[in-house]
């Protein structure tokens, strides 16, 4: 097991991925729409499609081209596959509020036939959607006219087979289930498991159990609600199911602990089979300690041996037989530390950033503040800062290297802590789950970078 | 122990700031976020303790600076020959005065709590821990207006009788639950359970496993509010029981307290001129610490 802290080392050299820009979807002024603030990614499980939800409720699903074998430099683009509106806004009358449309997160099923379904949630309710494509049209019917008119059956005199002819290729969402009234609070996450029939939604207190086929009911597997509220100290803030046991699930707290729990065990997972925490630093303890060290996003590795915490500053790996202290601890923007007062002033201090894994788990990326990213290379120690912008976008443009300053003497090329724009926050990023290949979202923009091919 | 060091914003302004999101929170679009609420009450909390702690140094400070002048006084009246009875009256203007500082311990506390129970209530015990007196006086500190004022700061309920911008009736809230169809009322910090909730709350408790596997179809209503607990000392206060299990940050804030007790004083003199002005000065914070009982009372029931 490693242990300590990564730091910034070198940049550059022998084995390190390049990575260079590849794409950038979404509108290009300043003036950011609210509805289209992108509000969850996530590539499907070959990483042949990428989903995105936005603040709107749309769902936009862009494919990867096949490649083109004459051209392998020129790794294939994703362009859109499908849009859809997925949440409309609701107006709970009995609260007299309004649940909002934002899509919180799009898990995908694994493909079982031709069609694809995916996963999309708001804050209340849960839809299962199928995509699908037409890419064929029946024709020669005896009853109807072409446009659908339908004849006069003293006209027909013959009769004859209708046959299939090929048409400009169609993309149809429909949604196939809605999972609705399951929740009283507001969902967080879900996950699907590996069982491929069932999947759980977490809220801020429960977690349900949902099977794929059933929407009238569920099964609550975890409740934290205290009976006093006023007792209230923690609650959950992300949930996922194990890549491989369909039994074994994690959720994280505001707290900053993980809960592993097996639902062989018992039917209510209240109590944990493991509890995965680290001592609070006393010398660090501020004002805002409760507010930095909940967890904002947990992800097991794809092995399912680890899995990863994201709070406010720092990202940790945890060796899931080991629970008294993470393997691994980085650091995403430790010279915010001294910044938390303004931070809490504008509300950035609660920014829910996320946190990815690569397809093999030995490099895991989280985004920051100032539109940069991080990319933390387990097997190397080593860590750097990327930026996504529109400066940086002429095709295969090799990115550069960022460095914060965060104090003293500000060197050629840093960038200063006081010079960071808050508003442009990167707080939801994916990896192509084989490729090196890596979707990026800024407020409204959607930024697709590659590994540089030689 | 707090860091204060780092911050920039003092613990009057983080309480005003912290306060005002949470009301903003109530009009926000999408309902009220529990978690954002609930970390904006730890940093109330940490807020209100280290804000807390400072005022406290002071009024300890103030009690200390108050009997040493008695005392001065009185040993400038002494005649020689009258020795041996004023060392009696001695004693007992030192308890007496102790007695007026025990009494504004009491007057730290809400007037409808000064019961025994509140020997556990941690600035009383503080305070009683030097002085080692328990009244239940009400407050005849010289300076009753400035000792009630801070009283008001610190304890939310006792507001009612001083914040004329609290109209609410602060020591009454309830609280329907739709989840469990449960009304609660909190009503002077002690949690009643009207008759035929409870009955309810008999059966759903038998079955309990069930309920948990249940769908939760119901939405819930936040008619009136209940107030999350980000005041360990409210929650001493009104159960002894409870007491024992507070958060371990009750237990260190003791401790800080009875440090700042036991550090003597220094300075005494220049402390008074310094905290009229601080007074006059910090209006608009202490307003807003004055009305921390409506605001506590206002926060939204989950």
């Amino acid at each position: 097991c490693l242990s300590g802290i990564a730091t910034v080392t070198k940049e550059g050299g022998g084995n390190d991925v390049q990575w260079c820009f590849s794409q950038v979807k979404g509108a290009i002024d300043d003036d950011v729409a609210e509805a289209d603030i992108i509000s969850t990614v996530e590539f499907n499980h070959s990483g042949e499609l990428l989903a995105t939800g936005d603040k709107g409720g749309r769902v936009v699903i862009f494919q990867q081209e096949t490649e083109n074998k004459s051209q392998p430099q020129c790794r294939s683009e994703y362009n859109v596959y499908s849009t859809f509106q997925s949440h409309e806004p609701e107006f709970d009358y009995l609260k007299s509020l309004e649940i909002e449309e934002k899509i919180n997160k799009i898990r995908w099923l694994p493909q079982k036939n031709a069609a694809q379904f995916l996963l999309s949630t708001n804050d209340k309710t849960i839809k299962l959607w199928k995509i699908s494509e037409r890419d064929k049209r029946p024709e020669g019917y005896n009853l109807k006219e072409e446009d659908g008119r339908y004849r006069d059956a003293a006209t027909i005199t013959t009769l004859r087979v209708p046959v299939f002819r090929p048409m400009d290729l169609m993309v149809e969402a429909s949604p196939r289930r809605v999972f609705a009234n399951g929740h009283t609070y507001h969902i967080n996450s879900i996950s699907v498991n590996s069982d491929n029939e069932t999947y759980l939604s977490a809220d801020d207190l429960r977690i349900n159990l949902w099977h794929l086929e059933i929407t009238d009911r569920s099964f609550n597997v975890v409740d934290i609600k205290p009976a006093n509220m006023e007792e209230l100290t923690e609650v959950i803030t992300a949930a996922e199911f194990h890549p491989h046991q369909c039994n074994t699930f994690v959720y994280s707290s505001s707290k900053g602990t993980i809960r592993l729990c097996d639902m062989r065990a018992s039917a209510l997972c209240d109590k944990h089979s493991k509890l995965f925490e680290e001592p609070e630093d006393p010398s660090n303890r501020s004002f805002f300690s409760e507010i930095i060290s909940s967890i904002s996003d947990v992800k097991f590795s794809h092995n399912g041996r680890y899995m990863m915490t994201r709070d406010y500053l720092s990202v940790k790996i945890w060796d899931l037989n080991m629970e008294n202290r993470p393997v691994e601890t980085y650091q995403v923007h430790e010279y915010l530390r001294s910044k938390l007062c303004s931070l809490y002033e504008n509300d950035c201090i609660f920014d829910k950033f996320e946190c990815c894994w690569n397809g093999n788990d030995s490099v895991v990326m989280t985004g920051s503040y100032n539109n940069f990213f991080r990319m933390l290379d387990r097997s190397q120690r080593r860590d750097v800062t990327l930026e996504a912008s529109r400066e940086s976008c002429k095709p295969r443009q090799v990115l550069k290297p960022r460095r914060v300053c965060a104090g003293g003497k500000r060197k050629k090329d840093e960038i200063s802590v006081d010079s960071l724009d808050f508003n442009k926050k990167i707080l939801h990023t994916a990896w192509h789950p084989q490729e090196n290949i890596i979707a990026v979202a800024t407020t409204n923009n959607l930024y697709i970078f590659q590994e540089k091919v030689n | 122990m707090i860091n204060t060091m780092e911050c920039s914003v003092d613990a009057q302004s983080l309480i005003s700031i912290s306060l005002r999101k949470i009301h903003n929170s109530r009009t926000q679009r999408g309902g009220i976020k529990l978690h954002k609420n609930l970390l904006v009450s730890y940093v109330l909390r940490n807020a209100r303790q280290v804000y807390t702690n400072e005022k406290y140094a002071e009024i300890y400070r103030m009690q200390q600076y108050e009997e040493v002048m008695t005392v001065c006084n009185e040993i400038q009246e002494l005649n020689p020959l009258d020795l041996v009875e004023d060392c009696e009256e001695q004693t007992g203007d030192c308890c007496g005065s102790a007695t007026e500082s025990a009494s504004l311990c009491g007057a730290l506390l809400p007037v409808s709590h000064q019961a025994p129970s509140a020997q556990h209530i941690q600035p009383s015990s503080a305070c009683s821990v030097p002085l080692a007196l328990q009244s239940e006086e009400v407050c005849k500190a010289p300076d009753p207006s400035f000792y009630r004022s801070c009283c008001a700061e610190v304890y939310p309920v006792s507001n009612c009788d001083f914040s004329p911008v609290n109209s609410m009736h602060c020591n009454k809230t309830t609280v329907l639950d739709l989840d469990t169809h449960v009304v609660t009322t909190v009503e002077n910090g002690y949690l009643h359970q009207d008759c035929c909730a409870s009955l309810q709350q008999c059966c759903q408790g038998a079955q309990s496993p069930a309920k948990k596997r249940k769908l939760d179809f119901e939405y819930y209503v936040s008619e009136i509010e209940e107030v999350p607990d980000f005041t360990p000392c409210k929650r001493a206060k009104f159960e002894d029981s409870s007491y024992a299990s507070t958060e371990p940050l009750d237990t260190s804030n003791i401790s800080n307290l009875i440090s700042i007790f036991g550090s003597g004083f220094t300075g005494l003199v220049s402390r008074q001129a310094d905290l009229e002005q601080a007074l006059n000065g910090q209006f608009c914070s202490k307003q807003a610490l004055a009305s921390l009982g409506a605001w506590t009372r206002a926060i939204v029931a989950f």
